[in-house]
């Protein structure tokens, strides 16, 4: 949601540079390589700064956009406009490819796996006679417009610099969109973006295309600046400095992508033609700069330059508050205005000899608040991950308005209308109240990435706004919602992921420990705000340890104790049941 | 093909393998305890070998005065960190292991420099010279940041192989050097011929995964190390020095790049910037025995100089392509059978 004005300035300003009267041209030349290093790190800044998906192996991408527009332009001597499309799709089609592989790669097996790639690409290219091994292609048309063919550096600029400020925009759009939030919420584990109907390997694969793409991108205009490619450009080391741009940027941001692009193409040219004046020596001296200075960066400014250079200007603050009349329509659901919505039966669930949840049994019926508790360690939680189908059950069924559901991923539960929250919050901290309680409505949206690009999605993204910001009014955090939701007290947050359970417009609200660290005035709002949800229909299954919070709400209660369910009933019975206080206090000896 | 061409080909995997393993072995220490993919691992191992065979080429090595330089800014981080509570124990103890040490090396090693030392001695000083660099390298650039993720130590990992690959240059030019063998002689066995210095890698690969494996199964110390990989605050809570247990990681790892170096460099030609494939491929070993497996990191070596054999063989031209192709489908295999565990980062 960045202001227009900005970027305005900064395409009038890169607009202005070439008229600059007696400028040297071979700071358009380094103008030019800024442009095309910023494309690449643009993409690694929302695949690894915003998605949390390291990549080394960005080069191969370039290779793979310079190469496939040489081959076409030279050997079939297609237009050079006509091959922007394949060179793009080219790396698109091979971001596809390995994405499929990689992206499913957990952990550090991620950055490894580019890495591997990276380097085979490499060699491939320079081993392939098509692509003219080690000598590469040369002779390239240039690009040209009419009778203009752009031969100088001056000429391309125009071309290079709008696809950088053209492709922010996009990304820029992207990011600020229901598509966008499933990203950024990515780099925070999949469980909670999967329980409200991300499909996160999908949303993986979709921001290794959107960077696979740029990088195609920058490599179609390098091979028509250069008018020829060979392997050195796109191998390894290439593919490091790309992370490094992006690293000293500032990872996390867009126009630190540039900013880092900018730093280091400076950099290292200051490196190269001043370095061996100081220590004469045989070359290479700027790599071991280089490397020193990217540790130093990551002890120093882990965050990268973008953000410090933005702590000059005033913050702007807060944002606008969504147009609350704007409706967003329910979920289709089957009526369920009474009976059963959820039946566990038997259900059971071993990891190794340990069986957390022994056959235990029970349901909810519709309009009730039923309550589980249990001491420490009594396999309510692992209920929960069972019910939402976090983790597959061992044995025994779980059916929802009759229907079996066991083993169901997350993102179908949810669409059942069963949401939840997490007993260690699981929000995301960068992004602000508004932001994460609208990813519970993702599954109410409907515009796709292309559409959010081109914002063609604002008609859609302002019904799922205005639904996010009712349910903060609804919970009492209208004051908090422009703030970031990891500066909020623990208390608050488990509030937030009320609302956003509640953007899912659920008919079974799952809650783990609600009211674990709230104060007594805020526990007694929960209260009144859960009694007033069942009476408007919903069911509401808690987890919960304070139990005079949930004495006095839980319409029914099941203890559970060592996995199994020892008793259930309402909570006057529960209070004086026997086997209950044996769990809680132990026998006298 | 024929069996002697086949027989033969094996047997170069093996060997080279071997190195792979040794290599492999480090890479999957130093990432147990320290949770840094050790990129650098390379340049230990051209620096081991370079460093070896320009003693023995009565050549003055450059590693000993980076060793020294390196010291001297591991005793400053050292200082700046125990800025509020210096005391002269800290201080001396500091002199000692971070200048002293490497000055007395760097002394020696002007001295034998200038007079074509003995093998024995070339090797004591190539690995005492990297085993420093590997050591104070930790302080200077990991330990700072060993509260990251393993994300952040991976780009910093990557930053220092680009400095220690530039110094490298610096150093040995860019000339390929080769060293003299530590073992003459050779005996046949039907249709191979089994030289001393393979049997020499054979060896000492063989010698270290079993010390290894005794070391991290058997000693206090093994076991310490261990704990750090698994919680460091816990490992800290349970009275053991975290940082120490890092130390030792980058003190093994860089003994066993250099001894790599040492025992290829005889049979291939290094350049100041062949660590790096060499190391590669001992991370691919590494990465198919999951970062954690001694034994399996060890066969999968094999299989990789194996395979590096034959394809080398069968299309040389293609060579690296397979074996880092090879990684993917590991990879993809490795993340497949692991569970899908929430993982909550930064």
């Amino acid at each position: 949601m960045q202001g227009r004005l900005p970027i305005l300035v900064f395409a009038a300003v890169m607009a202005a540079i070439p008229f600059i009267p007696g400028i040297p041209p071979f700071w358009i030349v380094l103008l030019d390589n800024i442009g095309l290093a910023a494309l690449v790190a643009m993409g690694l800044v929302l695949l690894t700064g915003v998605g949390g998906l390291t990549s080394f192996g960005q080069a191969a991408f370039v290779g793979f956009g310079a190469y496939t527009t040489a081959v076409l332009s030279t050997a079939y001597g297609v237009s050079p406009w006509l091959t922007l499309p394949l060179s793009l799709l080219v790396s698109g089609l091979f971001a596809v490819l390995l994405g499929l592989i990689t992206v499913r790669l957990s952990g550090h097996y991620l950055p490894l796996g580019t890495i591997a790639w990276g380097l085979g690409l490499f060699y491939l290219f320079s081993k392939l006679e098509f692509l003219g091994r080690n000598d590469g292609i040369s002779a390239i048309p240039p690009l040209s417009i009419g009778s203009l063919k752009m031969l100088s550096p001056g000429s391309i600029y125009y071309a290079i610099w709008i696809a950088v400020i053209v492709s922010a925009l996009l990304t820029i759009n992207l990011l600020d969109s229901r598509t966008g939030r499933a990203i950024r919420a990515l780099r925070r584990g999949h469980i909670a973006a999967e329980a409200f109907g991300v499909h996160t390997p999908r949303a993986k694969l979709l921001v290794f295309i959107h960077a696979a793409v740029l990088a195609g991108l920058s490599g179609w205009l390098y091979a028509h600046l250069q008018r020829a490619v060979n392997p050195t450009p796109f191998g390894a080391h290439m593919g490091i400095e790309y992370l490094f741009i992006a690293v000293v940027g500032g990872a996390g941001y867009v126009w630190g992508g540039v900013l880092g692009a900018a730093i280091v193409v400076i950099l290292k040219e200051a490196l190269q033609s001043y370095l061996p004046l100081i220590l004469p020596g045989s070359g290479q001296v700027e790599t071991i700069v280089f490397g020193i200075m990217l540790v130093a960066l990551l002890q120093f400014a882990p965050g990268g330059l973008w953000p410090w250079l933005m702590s000059f200007f005033p913050e702007r603050t807060g944002g606008k508050k969504p147009d609350t009349s704007l409706k967003l329509e329910h979920r289709a659901r089957a009526a369920a205005e009474s009976g059963v919505l959820l039946q566990v039966e038997k259900a059971r669930k071993q990891f190794g000899g340990v069986v957390a949840v022994n056959n235990v049994s029970f349901d909810v019926q519709a309009r009730e608040i039923v309550a589980l508790i249990g001491p420490n360690g009594a396999g309510k939680s692992t209920t929960f991950n069972l019910i939402t189908g976090v983790l597959s059950a061992t044995s025994g069924s779980i059916s929802v308005l009759g229907k079996k559901v066991d083993n169901a991923p997350p993102q179908e539960i949810v669409k059942l209308g069963i949401s939840r929250t997490f007993q260690h919050v699981k929000l995301v901290p960068d992004m602000t109240v508004l932001e994460n309680v609208a990813i519970g409505a993702h599954l109410r949206g409907h515009s796709g990435p292309v559409a959010s690009m081109l914002r063609l999605d604002r008609a859609d993204e302002a019904r799922l706004l205005a639904e996010a910001a009712r349910q903060i009014e609804r919970v009492g955090l209208t004051e908090q919602m422009h703030q970031l939701a990891g500066s909020l007290s623990l208390g608050q947050q488990r509030i937030v992921e009320i609302a956003r359970a509640l953007c899912v417009d659920p008919m079974l609200l799952l809650l783990d420990e609600p009211a674990a660290g709230l104060r007594h005035m805020e526990k007694q709002r929960l209260a009144t705000l859960l009694r007033d949800l069942r009476d408007g229909g919903m069911s509401v299954l808690l987890v919960e340890h304070d139990m005079s919070f949930v004495m006095n709400l839980a319409d029914r209660i099941v203890v559970l104790d060592f996995g199994t369910k020892i008793a259930e009933g309402t909570p006057a019975t529960i209070k004086t049941n026997p086997e209950v206080i044996k769990a809680y206090l132990g026998v006298a000896a | 093909m024929n069996t002697t061409i086949m027989l033969f080909l094996v047997q170069d995997g093996i060997t080279n393998g071997a190195i792979y393993a040794l290599l492999g072995l480090a890479l999957v220490l130093v990432f147990a305890v320290t949770r840094v993919i050790l990129i650098p691992q390379g340049e230990f191992v051209t620096y081991g070998a370079l460093t070896y065979a320009s003693l023995a080429a009565g050549q003055m090595p450059g590693t000993a005065k980076l060793a020294l330089a390196l010291g001297i800014g591991a005793f400053a981080f050292d200082l700046f960190e125990a800025r509020k509570a210096l005391h002269g124990r800290l201080i001396v103890r500091g002199l000692i292991t971070n200048i002293a040490l490497p000055a007395i090396v760097l002394a020696l090693t002007l001295y034998f420099a200038a007079q074509k030392p003995p093998v024995a001695i070339c090797i004591a000083l190539s690995l005492v010279i990297v085993a420093m660099i590997g050591l104070y390298i930790y302080r200077i650039a990991f330990q700072p940041l060993a509260h990251t993720s393993v994300l952040v130590l991976l780009i910093a990992s990557v930053g220092v192989h680009l400095a220690l690959q530039g110094l490298g240059l610096l150093f040995f030019g860019a000339e390929g050097q080769r060293g003299p063998a530590l073992l003459s002689g050779a005996f046949t066995a039907g249709a191979l011929r089994f030289t001393g210095q393979s049997i020499t890698v054979y060896a000492i690969t063989i010698a270290f995964i079993v010390g290894l494996w005794l070391f991290f199964g058997l000693t206090l110390y093994g076991k310490a190390l261990r704990a750090t990989a698994v919680n460091r605050l816990g490992a800290r809570l349970a009275g053991i020095r975290t940082t120490l247990s890092g130390q030792i990681a980058f003190l093994l790892a860089s003994v066993i790049g250099a001894l790599s170096g040492i025992l290829i460099v005889p049979i291939t030609t290094l350049y100041y910037d062949s660590g790096f494939l060499i190391g590669l491929k001992g991370f691919v070993a590494a990465i198919i025995g999951g970062l954690v497996s001694y034994p399996l990191t060890a066969v999968a070596a094999l299989v990789v100089g194996i395979v590096e054999a034959f394809s080398s063989f069968y299309a040389s031209n293609y060579k690296e392509v397979i074996v880092f192709m090879l990684l993917i489908p590991v990879l993809l295999l490795r993340s497949l059978a692991a569970p899908a565990v929430e993982e909550e980062k930064d």
